[in-house]
């Protein structure tokens, strides 16, 4: 297993020129589980999570890593323990798959330093783990959108970190690559114990894939628990401003959000509830 | 802390995703991809360094008057051959080396800053540093009547505050690509016409030197101007070189890049400083050689590759394309062009089709 | 009520031009002058005023107007003959022709450069165009940019040769209305004339325009004519002025944006309040060209790029760019 390491937020304020963005969060992230956040368009998903991999400074408040503060430890020695898979990284064109993973063994090799054996083994071993090594020679740009997110995927797994955040790994995919990469960070935590945080703007896979749900409003934590617990229509109510029924995935036995709408309101939505 | 070895516990999720090689041939996969890889370096970087050798060694034998190898060789070891120390000796060889030398600057510098800005559009003679450069140093010569260090440091000081002003103007929640470049052509275009005005305001319209300062030219070549330049690449070089790795991890977004712990803003300023005084010394000692810098980095780029570091290979190709230039511009056509002229022609079909081609597969090096 | 003022303000700075220069004259030789009689030096300076005053003006409207329109056309608030090479396509055109085929007659010389400037136009525009999102203002200022510097080598590469016109070439790198005559002055009219009845046939048009192609064809508007009537307006204007003035910049950026802020966004009043705009900020350049430096003078193409480049930078700061 990886070693167990403490993630959390206290008093976290967030903000951008004079707006504030995040206010007074406090958040612990559990070890070794997986974690999604959720919220409406611009709540302050990936602001919260950019903060938490040292990308932005806080106004207030400060993000924890094992009692030490993130924004105190040198960038390089942070990105051994935390790698982030940001929203849209910039694929340099022509380069190989082989070569954009190896990228993640930077914060591993100083400056004028050789590739080494335990380099190219971590390479391979994350190509083989996201079963992208049979397009190891292939070139990037050239790939699906569900093959690219599993080579960036693959490159942060290079970095060989124990949390691995993710902001919406899954928003430009279809639904099949969606269900692709999740199924495969399911296996990572599962197997390996990495702490995963990820951002999701789809309610109903957050709820299936995630042991634990964060709900943001209004720039704090509206509910933080087990799906079922988070995911009520109460919630949904308060941070989407929804009106909604909760019903139980037939798949996998987490809750199921169903939007009401206008034009089904009063229509048949009641009945499933009861059913 | 995560060691240093190959997590074991990964072996077993291999174990469980469907269809996996057997463990150990995916890693020699990626070390021979990563050994072909070099090799392809090292055979590109040594081709170019032999063409900048042949080169050089041109430029030192042919002209008006041919002098034999075994005679360019003895005046270079310092013997005294009658006949061709002079004219090689004093005239050539100073050329020859500032030739490479600027080249080698201005293709270094040029890709450095194309690759920190994502954007082969973006070069230092595009954003102002060279105008700024040249600006104050005709302004130096010309209307001070300044010569040698004094040129460099007026130069640098320009370039490095063209550099700042650039900067600074395109602050806003941090530096955007778009409106860097943007903002630099706007301050390129003011600092051009400085120097339009600095050589109207000549004694007499010398359109050697006004050509000097306007496209870049090698004549006139003097150790006192070469010296400054070679030690700005010594010094600066191996700055820029150094940063290489980082700069190379800049590319994947000022995010993924910092997620991987490179220091994004101090790679930034480092890469600046330097590229810029290469392109500042460079400048000040032979103009602003067109397009060296621009295109430099595209050449190189598509030479060793996506994957490998364009930062040396960049540097022969620029002293390549200073040398050969000057070569055909005194040898070659009817009338003496001076070097900037001849790489500011032949550039351009070869600079709108990068145009071309970064429009329409997006911008990336 | 702001056309009366900018009218006042250009007839206050035409009396100013006349007045002022690298040699103080009195105001009895000012009227004399005027009147055509040159019995002193004083009379005959105003003598030679008069001409590059009224070239200043007439240079002025036009490429305020060429900006305003080309603006218009490539819905590009960055759009300026100077910065899309235009000005210096028409300075290639015109070094070619005088260099390769002895080009000589005014007349033709004005040809060439429109013939010059319309080429530049086209490759510029195309080559900003191309690839995702069109010609977005950076795509095409670097296009400009790139075109302009090789058009500038290549300036450098045809004169060079030449030695006879090499003092000639001078005047090709910086635009001045030094050396003005009321010939050349007589012998431009038409093509400003006609380059700007077009432009202003244009107007309405381009207002249509400036809501996108797709709208604007939605609303019956007939999006080619327009731009192609437009663009001709522009490049006849910008090629005719470089013909007898050398590459002038920026006027075409700055003075639209100046009054879009006074007099908003219709180009039927637009058109002519940049006219006005243009004509007062180059006769204020060249006064500031004689009198800053004196006995010296200082081109005017000079005093536009090093005002009009701040500006041009302050509209980039103000806008919304997004990142690469």
């Amino acid at each position: 297993m990886t070693t167990a390491h403490d993630l959390r937020t206290t008093g976290l304020t967030l903000g951008y020129d004079d707006r504030t963005v995040i206010d007074d969060l406090s958040l612990e992230l559990p070890t070794g589980r997986i974690t999604a956040i959720v919220g409406a368009n611009a709540c302050g998903k990936s602001t919260l999570l950019r903060s938490m991999s040292r990308l932005l400074r806080p106004a207030g408040g400060q993000v924890l890593l094992d009692g030490r503060a993130v924004h105190e430890t040198p960038a390089r020695e942070l990105a051994r323990t935390l790698g982030l898979l940001p929203q849209s990284p910039i694929v340099p064109e022509g380069i190989s798959v082989a070569d954009l993973v190896g990228r993640g063994r930077h914060p591993h090799q100083r400056a004028f330093q050789r590739w080494s054996r335990a380099d190219d083994d971590a390479v391979g071993t994350a190509l083989d783990v996201t079963g992208t090594a049979e397009l190891a020679d292939r070139n990037v740009d050239e790939l699906s959108g569900g093959q690219r997110q599993r080579v960036w995927i693959a490159m942060a797994l290079a970095q060989e970190t124990d949390v691995l955040l993710l902001d919406e790994p899954t928003t430009f995919l279809d639904v099949a690559h969606q269900v692709e990469v999740l199924d495969l960070l399911r296996d990572l935590n599962l197997r390996n114990g990495t702490t995963i945080v990820m951002v999701l703007h789809d309610l109903n896979l957050a709820a299936r894939y995630a042991d634990h749900l964060v709900a943001l409003a209004d720039g704090t934590v509206c509910a933080a628990g087990t799906p079922a617990a988070v995911l009520t229509e109460e919630t949904v109510r308060r941070v989407f401003g929804l009106e909604s029924v909760i019903t139980t995935d037939p798949v996998s036995g987490s809750p199921l959000m169903v939007p009401i709408g206008r034009h089904h309101a009063g229509g048949a939505g009641g009945r499933s509830a009861s059913e | 802390m995560s060691t240093q070895q190959p997590l074991p516990h990964l072996e077993a999720v291999r174990q469980d995703v469907p269809g996996t090689p057997t463990p150990g041939s995916t890693a020699a996969t990626v070390r021979r991809i990563r050994r072909r890889r070099a090799v392809r370096a090292g055979v590109v970087v040594g081709v170019l360094a032999a063409v900048v050798l042949v080169a050089f060694t041109a430029t030192l034998v042919v002209g008006e008057r041919w002098y034999s190898i075994p005679d360019v060789v003895a005046v270079v070891t310092g013997h005294e051959v009658p006949g061709a120390s002079f004219t090689v000796g004093r005239l050539r060889l100073p050329r020859a080396v500032l030739g490479a030398v600027t080249g080698f600057c201005f293709g270094l510098a040029g890709v450095a800053i194309q690759t920190m800005l994502r954007n082969p559009l973006a070069s230092p003679d595009v954003i102002g540093i060279s105008s700024g450069a040249s600006a104050a140093a005709a302004f130096a010569i010309i209307t001070l009547g300044l010569g040698g260090a004094a040129v460099s440091a007026f130069a640098i000081v320009a370039a490095l505050g063209v550099a700042l002003v650039v900067y600074l103007l395109a602050y806003r929640d941090g530096v955007a690509g778009t409106r860097l470049i943007l903002i630099g052509i706007g301050v390129a275009a003011m600092l051009e016409s400085v120097t339009a005005y600095v050589l109207s305001r000549a004694a007499q319209w010398d359109l050697q030197e006004a050509t000097r300062w306007l496209t870049g030219s090698l004549n006139g070549a003097d150790w006192e101007a070469v010296l400054p330049t070679v030690v700005a690449l010594a010094v600066l070089g191996p700055v820029l070189l150094g940063q290489g790795r980082a700069l190379a991890g800049l590319r994947l977004g000022d995010d993924a890049a910092s997620a991987q712990g490179i220091r994004v803003e101090r790679t930034r300023v480092l890469v600046i400083v330097a590229a810029v005084g290469l392109v500042a010394f460079a400048t000040a000692a032979s103009g602003p050689i067109a397009f060296v810098a621009f295109l430099s980095g595209p050449i190189a780029a598509r030479l060793v590759g996506a994957g490998t570091s364009p930062l040396v290979p960049a540097g022969f190709i620029g002293a390549a394309l200073v040398l050969l230039a000057d070569l055909v511009g005194q040898n070659a056509l009817g009338v003496r062009y001076p070097v900037g002229v001849v790489t500011g022609v032949l550039g351009s079909p070869y600079l709108v089709w990068l145009i071309i081609r970064t429009n329409r597969r997006g911008t990336s090096l | 009520m702001w056309f009366v003022v900018s009218l006042a303000v250009l007839a206050g700075l035409v009396l100013l031009s006349v007045t002022v220069g690298a040699r103080a004259v009195s105001a009895d030789e000012v009227l004399a002058g005027l009147t055509g009689s040159s019995r002193t030096v004083g009379e005959a300076a105003v003598a030679v005023r008069l001409p590059r005053t009224l070239l200043a003006v007439v240079i002025g409207a036009s490429l305020a107007i060429a900006g305003t329109v080309m603006q218009g056309v490539t819905r590009n608030p960055l759009a300026d003959p100077g910065i899309l090479g235009v000005n210096a396509g028409a300075s290639l055109a015109v070094v070619t022709g005088m260099a390769w085929f002895g080009l000589s007659a005014a007349i033709a010389t004005m040809w060439v450069a429109v013939a010059g400037a319309a080429v530049a136009a086209v490759f510029v525009y195309v080559v900003g165009s191309l690839g995702r999102g069109g010609a977005t203002p950076l795509k095409l200022a670097l296009a400009g940019a790139a075109s302009s510097a090789a058009f500038a080598s290549l300036v450098i590469a045809v004169s060079l040769p030449r030695g006879d016109i090499a003092e000639g070439v001078r005047s090709w790198q910086i635009g001045g209305v030094g050396g003005a005559t009321a010939d050349r002055i007589l012998q431009v009219l038409p093509f400003l004339a006609a380059g700007a009845l077009l432009c202003a046939a244009t107007a309405k048009g381009l207002n249509t325009l400036a809501l996108g192609d797709d709208l604007a064809a939605g609303l019956g508007e007939r999006v080619a004519l327009t731009r192609g009537l437009a663009a001709t307006g522009a490049v006849l204007l910008c090629g005719a002025s470089t013909a007898v003035a050398g590459p002038i910049g920026f006027v075409g950026l700055v003075v639209p944006h100046a009054y879009r802020l006074l007099v908003g966004t219709d180009h039927r009043w637009l058109l002519p309040f940049s006219a006005v705009g243009g004509a007062v900020l180059l006769v204020a350049a060249d006064v500031l060209g004689r009198v800053v430096a004196r006995p010296e003078e200082i081109d005017v193409g000079i005093i536009t790029a090093i005002v009009g480049a701040p500006v041009f930078i302050a509209i980039i700061r103000r806008r919304k760019v997004r990142s690469l």
